[in-house]
């Protein structure tokens, strides 16, 4: 079995490109998979940790996370369709109307 | 004889709740009835007291706990001695009468609902004045009437001149009743308790007599009852007061409010009598204000001023006898003067009735014919005014002329006052009379033509107050021991004021002198204004300065305008804008500035771009996880 430093550096590795995506990319469904890029990272440390600690909670934790992350993505895209409908356009840098 | 407290404000709520639903004649007879059981409640409570032995004439009614703490305890009680009984058969009997009487006169106004509930409330205030057994309640009262007083005056106050009059009687009775106030704070510091029962019979030992405190509290007890009452210097609202419906100047400005002033000098007689000082100032303020307001209602030309003026000036009496230790006069005085003041207002009411609001007495004349039963009741009244006998104003007049003379405080000064007074009363009333009644008419024929006595309703108050202005004195006579009937209800309640042995020549030749001037004075106004047309404006003509000086009263309204209102209306608008937009609204704007650029300041940060916000918040997580590494490590 792979020691955990494995796991923790594959972990790191998907939430900084999940961290790097949501700043860098500028359409808004890009964005949502890096951010989605971002849970799973941290998930995979949950559960390494689970495993090598012999506990439960980080895979329930887990469980919590997909939940959350599944209904952000289900009203996050519902968002994006209605800003699509609205614009024409899934551009984050064209969403500027909170400046004065 | 809490019902007498009961009735009228019963009668104020019935019409609160279905007055307006059921219309005037049903708030009229609901108000009226109950003037007439708080009169038979008085009347009944008023025999009651008969059946006690003369020392001990006192009925306390006590109600509540009011006020309890600390030191000040107040009670809500009422006290019925012969002289809150006195008042309160003049209040509800003048009272009832008045509201039988407006039953007529506000036939068809609008507001006469109004008017019926601001006069019970009226009535209720005042019994709770007279009844009031602590000088807490007497003052709830006092500022009630004055309420009720402001209420009624501005009656009618889609008319600025009403609601000014009524603006201005606040204002110059708030004066007057500060100083009450304070005297009220005096009296409770020195003796710790407001009531009656305990501070009148323990004034001389907490007081002493002659002490500056005593002058000092009955000064301004005094000062209070120069408001209410309308003695110079702030007689100025009551002639302006008769803006409000007749009847009202007739109850409240004639009849009962303005004696409130000399009920409670006497209620507070025992502080009065510590104080030569004080009982000095009152007759003197007494006598000035009788003269004045004579010889002021001498030039007016305006039927209910020369009333008011006339009022001014028998209050005046009042205060003269009260100030000479005379209080059974001054409370006899009080009682048939509501009775013939309140006649003549009502038949002066009467005659602006018929006349559709004509005021000005150049433009009538020759009234007895279409007036007659308001032109014979009103002659009773002036008769028994300018003090002819037998009519009642003889009697109690000369009781206080010769208080004035005959009191050991009293002296020739002051009677001389009160004869000079007695003539101008005599000559001014007649003068009305004679201008109203008598004399070729002077309007034009269609209004002669459509001149109409008043209803049956308004004629039978007037007929019923005529009957007790001509036998309302003798329960007053003097000369026979015994037959002062008044004068021995009430003396128990007053302080002995020594040397009251009556001498009956020195009494009979000043009631004979005072009937002199008295039938002088009539004498001089039927040459003026009968016999001889034209003779009175011919002096008019004669001595110009002095006629304007009293047409224009004494310039005192426009000494007032010129050193206190100009001034304090100067300094108030100086005070706006120094303090309200200098103090107050700068920093209430500045508060609002200073917010407004601290956002502008920071408004910056807020692009609007997602994106920033992403790498504001990942850049604070890293912060954080650097700190916490750091301090970890």
């Amino acid at each position: 079995m792979a020691p955990l430093e494995h796991y923790l550096i594959l972990s790191a590795v998907l939430f900084t490109l999940g961290v790097v995506g949501v700043v860098v990319r500028r359409n808004a469904i890009v964005v949502f998979l890096c951010i989605e890029l971002m849970l799973n990272g941290a998930n995979l440390a949950f559960v390494a940790y689970g495993s090598f600690l012999d506990s439960l909670d980080g895979q329930l934790i887990v469980f919590f996370v997909m939940a959350v992350a599944a209904a952000e993505a289900a009203i996050g895209l519902a968002i994006v369709v209605l800003i699509y409908r609205h614009r024409e356009s899934t551009d984050v840098d064209d969403l500027n109307l909170l400046k004065l | 004889m809490t019902y007498i407290l009961l009735f009228p404000l019963a009668g104020v709520l019935v019409n609160l709740l279905f007055g307006f639903r059921r219309g005037e004649r049903f708030a009229g007879r609901v108000a009226t009835g109950a003037m007439g059981l708080a009169f038979l409640a008085s009347a009944a409570a008023f025999l009651s007291l008969l059946g006690l032995p003369p020392g001990q004439r006192a009925l306390r009614a006590f109600l509540f706990e009011w006020i309890p703490v600390g030191g000040l305890q107040v009670k809500a009680s009422f006290l019925l001695d012969p002289l809150s009984s006195t008042m309160t058969l003049v209040v509800t009997g003048v009272g009832f009468l008045i509201h039988l009487y407006s039953m007529g006169y506000m036939h068809g106004d609008r507001g006469a609902v109004r008017y019926f509930i601001y006069l019970n409330l009226f009535s209720f205030s005042m019994l709770t004045l007279v009844l009031g057994d602590n000088f807490l309640v007497l003052f709830v009262g006092w500022e009630a009437v004055g309420l009720c007083s402001y209420l009624l005056i501005g009656f009618w106050h889609e008319r600025d001149s009403a609601a000014e009059a009524g603006k201005k009687a606040f204002v110059v009775n708030r004066v007057g009743d500060f100083c009450f106030l304070i005297a009220l704070f005096l009296i409770f510091g020195r003796f710790g308790s407001l009531d009656f029962g305990v501070v009148l019979p323990q004034a001389a030992a907490t007081l002493g007599a002659g002490s500056g405190a005593a002058t000092l509290i009955c000064l301004l007890l005094f000062g209070g009852a120069t408001g209410k009452s309308a003695q110079f210097p702030l007689h100025v609202w009551l002639p302006d007061a008769m803006e409000g419906p007749t009847p009202v100047s007739a109850l409240i400005h004639a009849a009962t409010m303005v004696t409130a002033g000399v009920y409670m000098v006497a209620r507070t007689s025992a502080l009065f009598a510590l104080s030569p000082f004080a009982m000095g100032v009152v007759a003197t303020v007494g006598a000035l204000t009788l003269l004045m307001a004579g010889s002021i209602a001498v030039a007016q030309n305006d039927i209910k001023r020369v009333l008011a003026y006339s009022t001014v000036s028998q209050l005046g009496y009042m205060f003269l006898a009260a100030g000479v230790g005379a209080y059974t006069a001054a409370i006899f005085h009080l009682v048939t003067h509501a009775f013939f003041k309140a006649l003549l207002f009502l038949g002066s009411g009467s005659v602006i009735h018929s006349l559709h609001g004509e005021q000005d007495i150049r433009r009538m004349g020759g009234l007895r014919a279409g007036l007659p039963v308001t032109s014979w009741t009103f002659t009773v009244g002036a008769l028994a005014i300018a003090g002819i006998f037998p009519f009642a104003g003889f009697f109690s007049k000369d009781a206080i002329l010769f208080a004035a003379m005959t009191s050991p405080r009293g002296g020739l000064v002051f009677w001389l006052a009160g004869a000079a007074g007695a003539f101008m009363t005599a000559f001014y009333m007649f003068r009305l009379v004679f201008k109203t009644f008598h004399g070729k008419c002077s309007l034009p024929i269609e209004q002669q033509a459509r001149l109409h006595e008043s209803p049956r309703v308004m004629l039978l108050p007037l007929q019923a107050l005529a009957v007790l202005s001509v036998v309302g004195g003798w329960m007053g006579l003097p000369l026979v021991r015994g037959a002062d009937l008044f004068g021995g209800f009430l003396s128990p309640v007053f302080p002995k004021m020594g040397g009251e042995h009556h001498e009956v020549v020195l009494e009979v030749a000043m009631m004979l002198v005072s009937l002199a001037i008295a039938l002088l004075g009539i004498f001089v106004a039927y040459g003026f204004y009968v016999r001889g047309q034209g003779v009175g404006a011919a002096y008019g003509r004669r001595w110009p300065r002095l006629y304007r000086l009293l047409l224009n009263k004494y310039y005192v309204d426009e000494a007032y305008d010129r050193f206190i209102v100009q001034p304090v209306k100067r300094a108030s608008i100086w005070a706006w804008h120094a303090f309200e937009d200098g103090l107050i609204d700068a920093a209430v704007n500045g508060a609002g500035a200073a917010v407004e650029a601290a956002g502008g300041a920071v408004r910056r940060l807020q692009t609007g771009y997602v994106k920033s916000y992403a790498v504001a918040m990942l850049a604070g997580a890293f912060a954080i996880l650097v700190y916490l590494t750091v301090r970890g490590g």
